[in-house]
């Protein structure tokens, strides 16, 4: 599993961050950054998950 | 105070967001609203204005900013005259800015509403709760509007501002006089009138005494494509750090201390689980979102049916938007673990809340702290509780006894 951002759709809410920290960060505007490149590790799947269930502006795409 | 307003007759046809029930619980009226065949209410009251009350409706209001534009953000049309008057031209940018100039206006203060840039404020907001707590704790019994919340965010604000914390009471009666008072046309204007002559003599000392470390001296050296940046911009952002970021931050803690006082298992579940907070927070957000913000249309437009004429406003209720079923399983539930939260309490789309990691913090170490040093307490009355409501959503007076 691997993640991205659409970072035209991104506005900052964080709340990727806050559901997990371990695979969202952020760039100096406060928008989002992907931290693990390539696959996400399968202890954080749930994590990146629940980051998508919580983005607002839908900006979050994951891929298998 | 006897209320004289004309008793409303329908809320899909003749909504009053100001009238006194509504204030102090909007939330059976935007659900009644929501389940209609009409999901978009109309009112004639206060000029007129649309109330659209699903998720997805307010959220393509958001998104849509060439059509809904923020040429007028507030509930209520300004007094009348103000854009021509004394210092017409300083509005409050990043947030009454639209495209092509929001993306500056928004781009310049973005750094410092980061996450890893407001954590430096943790400790000071922890001290300044503790010294709130310190006055009422052997009283057993405390306002946590008045006493507490209401304290926090203009003490933050004043701090990273640079000016000095004996103006808290001043810029509290401002700010409250702008946003809470919006039939008083005068106290409005005066209020308003105020914030910018307060803000503008800040800078001018600092021409002569500069200083460093402050907001406002790094506003005024900052420069946009070689040349310094507008006084007008420089005093709009001072006046949106007061009305954006002192009467919504204190409501949100306001509310979450009155859900508190009455909810002792969630209090119990946060002393327990320290893994719970994120999580908890987003959700105590998305039941109490205390802005509503409106904007203006542009064109004519059928949106969802509805035929918007251009200059209309068009309210984007967000705590309405929060507790829709269609995208909240039990909306109005607090659920401390929810998994699926695409809140919109700070609003979504190009003019998502700048200042939302900064609330976020001033929320979370303002429950911390309380439920430290006071981790069991109730309400004294709860019929005593009185609110404030219309653009901002808050507790102005809660008792609660410990
Ligand atoms: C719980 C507290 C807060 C809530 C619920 C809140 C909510 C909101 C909302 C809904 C918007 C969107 C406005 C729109 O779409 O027209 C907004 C914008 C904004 N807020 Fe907040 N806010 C809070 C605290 C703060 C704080 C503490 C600050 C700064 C000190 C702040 C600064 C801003 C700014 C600068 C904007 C404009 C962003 C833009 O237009 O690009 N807010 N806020
Ligand atoms: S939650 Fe969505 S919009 Fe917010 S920072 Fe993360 S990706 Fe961006």
């Amino acid at each position: 599993m691997k993640v991205s951002v659409d970072m035209g759709s991104c506005h900052g809410h964080q709340m990727c961050a806050i559901a997990a920290p371990e695979v969202f960060g952020s760039d100096e505007l406060g928008n989002a950054t992907v931290l693990i490149a390539g696959d996400i590790p399968a202890e954080l799947e749930g994590k990146a998950r629940r980051a998508e269930a919580n983005c607002p502006e839908r900006a979050i795409i994951i891929s298998e | 105070m006897t209320d004289t307003r004309k008793p409303v007759e329908s809320l899909l046809t003749d909504y009053d967001i100001f009238e006194p029930g509504f204030v102090a619980n909007p939330y059976p009226g935007y659900s009644e609203i929501r389940e209609s065949e009409c999901p978009i209410a109309h009112t004639d009251r206060y000029e007129g204005s649309w109330l659209p009350t699903r998720y997805e409706d307010v959220v393509a209001l958001a998104q849509e900013y060439e059509v809904f534009t923020s040429r007028g953000i507030l509930v209520m049309p300004p007094p009348p005259g103000q854009a021509e008057g004394a210092y017409g031209g300083v509005a409050a940018p990043p947030i009454t800015s639209d495209p092509p100039d929001h993306h500056w206006h928004r781009r310049l203060i973005l750094p410092i509403f980061a996450p890893q840039a407001v954590a430096k404020y943790e400790q000071s907001t922890r001290d300044l709760c503790n010294a709130l707590i310190d006055e009422f704790i052997d009283k057993g019994t405390a306002d946590a509007a008045a006493d507490y919340a209401q304290h926090i965010p203009v003490r933050v604000i004043s701090n990273m501002l640079g000016v000095p914390l004996d103006m808290e009471e001043t810029f509290t009666g401002w700010v409250r006089g702008v946003l809470e008072n919006m039939h008083d046309l005068e106290l409005r204007k005066r209020s308003r009138l105020a914030i910018i002559e307060y803000f503008l003599a800040q800078v001018e000392d600092r021409k002569t005494n500069p200083r460093e470390n402050d907001l406002i001296s790094e506003l005024m050296n900052t420069e946009v494509e070689g040349k310094k940046v507008p006084i007008e911009y420089v005093l709009g952002v001072c006046n949106l750090m007061l009305v954006a970021g002192i009467d919504t931050t204190w409501s949100a803690i306001g509310s979450v201390m009155w859900h508190m006082a009455q909810h002792p298992e969630h209090r119990k579940q946060l002393r327990e689980n320290d893994d719970l907070w994120p999580t908890a927070i987003e959700e105590l957000l998305r039941v109490y979102a205390p802005v509503t913000m409106a904007r203006i249309v542009d064109r004519d437009i059928e949106f969802q049916g509805c035929p918007m004429k251009a200059g209309d406003r068009v309210l984007m209720a967000f705590p309405a938007a929060n507790r829709d079923p269609r995208q909240f399983e039990n909306p109005d539930e607090v659920i401390l673990d929810r998994e699926h939260n695409r809140h919109v309490a700070f609003g979504s789309g190009i003019h998502r809340c700048a200042g939302s990691n900064l609330a976020r913090l001033e929320v979370r170490v303002a429950l911390q702290t309380w439920l430290k040093r006071i981790p069991e307490f109730e309400l004294v009355d709860p019929s005593s509780v009185t609110w404030a409501g219309g653009q901002v959503h808050g507790p102005r007076s809660c008792m609660v006894k410990f």
